[in-house]
């Protein structure tokens, strides 16, 4: 496997200025070193490859490396993605989206793009918070949990994300946490192989907003948080309902092969030409 | 019909999309919504044909987000739509102009606000294609006012995206977009098609916002190996995010001065009877027709009254007005809207000439019978 300061040199910009904007501690920089690996795991050419996103903390993730990199607006990476995408079939596109951005502001893109089965490869960061607007409660914050806006404990119900895409059609979906790096790194190499819509749901810490004000302690102790709830499909399956309360299921979770919009575009193209070439 | 001139009776939305593909363009993204919703359909239908690309989106926002993607990704891109989607994809229409991402929002105009007048005329968005996005950026806004030059207008805006890396916004009203007309289109050969500018450098020496002699950047397409960074927050040469106050004014004042540089170029304005003219209706769109009608009839009771007719509204070709003024004593702005253009002419003429507005917001159109009234009034 590449080293740490293999990978740094060969996907990190040498001409962009750092330190980077993220927090010490924050799991964001996990998930974006971990989804590098994966990418050299497959070889795949850094031209051949454009990451995508939209705004928050999270959205910082693309200027850092050297690919085709294009940060969009608040909730917009996916029909941002999906134009690119068209426009270039060939691209291997990869979106790093915030839970507010996949699942607020941004979340009816996210359901069509489930549904239109684009082969398109969605990292959603969830740390369960708005982290770059200070904190407050996102579409995943738990019930009962606390944000700079519901200090006296959410009274919203949180999206399950995973479930939330899978009903919505994506022919691909994994969990995994930002401490489970190794399953992290399969299951996105999964992801970007899969010919059609894909999800990874990443489950991470955001230690300066959602960690302090639920006292879930230090960027340590909430990886050690997410070792402890995490629980592999495999497991859980062999589990009842009330073992599996306050738990949360990873590994691949569904995994589909279902038509490509793409590749149902290119027939329609076909069809339209073979059409146009007869004489009426 | 490849080889020569045709003839044919064509509404001005099918216009417009024949306009587009003549111009080259391979995507369209968009949303239904009345009275644009031909455009989308027949590019829908036209499209693949063509090895283009058509998608119908979950809403505005998105069709706007995928037309900048697919422009990134080296395609000319295009969507249609009216007020409602025309509000939604303001922001989106922001990060086009600081991004510098050349694309074409057809804006059917509709009584508004809100759901208003939904199938009636109205020129009321004039401000909104100005201004709609929020912060200081340039824009370029033309006003087709046949079914003819809805072909051609959409043909130039989308070479004068391509050219200037610049949002254009085709603003009809909804009696040139659903207007039937026989008209005389060119033969594909002749028409002009402009591209944007490719970077040519090796990779490693592209500055993906380093303007050239022009004023604009060469712009590289994902996937063409010149890998870089494109966003919406204030950039650097190398589009990489910065809060350098001189780096900020740089990204924005290059941005105005690009448009600045190609004025003359974009502002496209043509004048009718203004050699002898004393008097001027400044009209666009529809109003040029009904401005048209009343002209003749002013001009056969010996008013001498001319006709200046806007095709760019923005920027606004202030010189159109500046040339006529030691000659002329009154103007008059008929608009399906309160006053927007008015109020633009009221700015560049400074009180040199008198200046009245005929003003119609209730979905109905301004007959020429009310402009040669007003215009005698005047006059009087
Ligand atoms: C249209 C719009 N509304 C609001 C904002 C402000 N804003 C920026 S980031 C953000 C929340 C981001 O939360 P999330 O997507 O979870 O990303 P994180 O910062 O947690 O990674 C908000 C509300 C914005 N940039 N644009
Ligand atoms: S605010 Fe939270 S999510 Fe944002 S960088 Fe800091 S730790 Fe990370
Ligand atoms: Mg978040």
């Amino acid at each position: 496997m590449i080293s740490n300061s293999q990978l740094v040199n060969k996907y990190f910009r040498h001409n962009k200025k750092f330190p980077h904007i993220w927090c010490p501690g924050c799991g964001i920089g996990i998930i974006l070193g971990n989804m590098l690996r994966s990418i050299d795991a497959l070889a795949i050419d850094k031209n051949d490859i454009a990451f995508v996103s939209g705004i928050g903390c999270t959205g910082r993730a693309p200027v850092y490396v050297d690919f085709n990199t294009l940060h969009t607006t608040h909730g917009r990476a996916l029909p941002f993605a999906t134009g690119l995408k068209l426009a270039r079939p060939e691209l291997n596109v990869i979106v790093a989206t915030g839970d507010g951005d996949a699942t607020a502001i941004g979340g009816n893109h996210l359901i069509h793009a489930c549904r239109r089965n684009i082969d398109i490869t969605t990292i959603i960061f969830n740390n369960y918070i708005y982290g770059m607007t200070g904190g407050q409660y996102s579409p995943t914050t738990p019930h009962g949990d606390k944000a700079s806006t519901c200090k006296l404990g959410n009274i919203e119900r949180p999206f399950n994300i995973s479930a939330l895409v899978e009903a919505a059609g994506a022919t691909f979906v994994g969990r995994t946490t930002s401490y489970h790096t190794l399953q992290m790194q399969n299951i996105i190499k999964k992801a970007i192989l899969h010919k059609g819509f894909s999800v990874v749901e990443v489950i991470t810490h955001c230690p300066t907003t959602y960690g302090r004000i639920n006292h879930k302690g230090s960027a340590v102790e909430m990886l050690k948080w997410q070792k402890e709830i995490a629980i592999d499909k495999s497991r859980a399956e062999k589990m009842s309902p009330k073992e599996l309360e306050g738990r949360i299921i990873t590994g691949v979770l569904i995994e589909k092969d279902l038509p490509e919009f793409c590749e149902q575009y290119d027939s329609i193209i076909e069809q339209a030409q073979s059409q146009a070439g007869k004489p009426k | 019909m490849n080889k020569k001139t045709s003839y044919q009776l064509m509404q001005g939305n099918e216009a417009v999309a024949e306009g587009a593909l003549a111009a080259g363009v391979s995507f369209f993204a968009g949303y239904p919504i009345t009275p644009s919703t031909e455009i989308a359909e027949v590019l829908a239908d036209r499209l693949p044909a063509t090895g283009g690309k058509f998608i119908q989106m979950e809403d505005e926002i998105g069709s706007i987000a995928a037309i900048i993607g697919a422009s990134i990704g080296g395609c000319k891109s295009l969507t249609a739509t009216s007020g409602p989607g025309f509000s939604l994809m303001q922001e989106n229409l922001g990060f086009a102009c600081l991004a510098e991402i050349p694309l074409v929002i057809v804006n059917v105009m509709r009584t508004g606000p809100s759901t208003g007048l939904a199938t009636s005329p109205s020129q009321g968005d004039v401000m909104q294609a100005r201004w709609g996005t929020h912060g200081d950026h340039p824009i370029i806004a033309l006003t087709p006012s046949s079914v003819e030059e809805a072909f051609h207008y959409t043909i130039k805006a989308v070479n004068f995206a391509e050219k200037y890396r610049n949002p254009v916004i085709l603003l009809m009203d909804e009696v040139i977009g659903h207007m039937r007309a026989r008209v005389n289109l060119p033969p594909r050969s002749m028409v002009e098609q402009i591209n944007r500018v490719h970077p040519n450098m090796p990779h490693e020496w592209y500055l993906p916002y380093e303007r050239s002699a022009t004023g604009v950047a060469p712009m590289a397409s994902f996937g063409d190996g010149y890998r870089y960074h494109i966003t919406g927050l204030i950039h650097d040469a190398k589009g990489f995010p910065t809060s350098n106050p001189n780096e900020a004014r740089d990204n924005i004042r290059g941005l105005f001065a690009k448009i600045e540089r190609g004025f003359s170029e974009i502002c496209l304005v043509d004048y009718e009877y203004m050699e002898d003219a004393e008097h001027a209706i400044v009209a666009y769109g529809s109003m040029v027709l009904s401005a048209r009608s009343a002209i003749e009839q002013l001009r056969e009771s010996g008013i001498k009254v001319g006709l200046i007719k806007l095709g760019t509204l923005w920027p606004f070709p202030r010189f159109a007005l500046e040339r006529f003024l030691p000659q002329l004593k009154t103007i008059l702005v008929p608009e399906l809207n309160m006053g927007q253009i008015y109020r633009e002419v009221l700015r560049v003429t400074s009180g040199k000439a008198i200046i009245e507005k005929l003003n119609r917001v209730n979905g109905t159109i301004i007959a020429p019978q009310e402009i040669v009234k007003t215009v005698k009034g005047m006059v009087r």
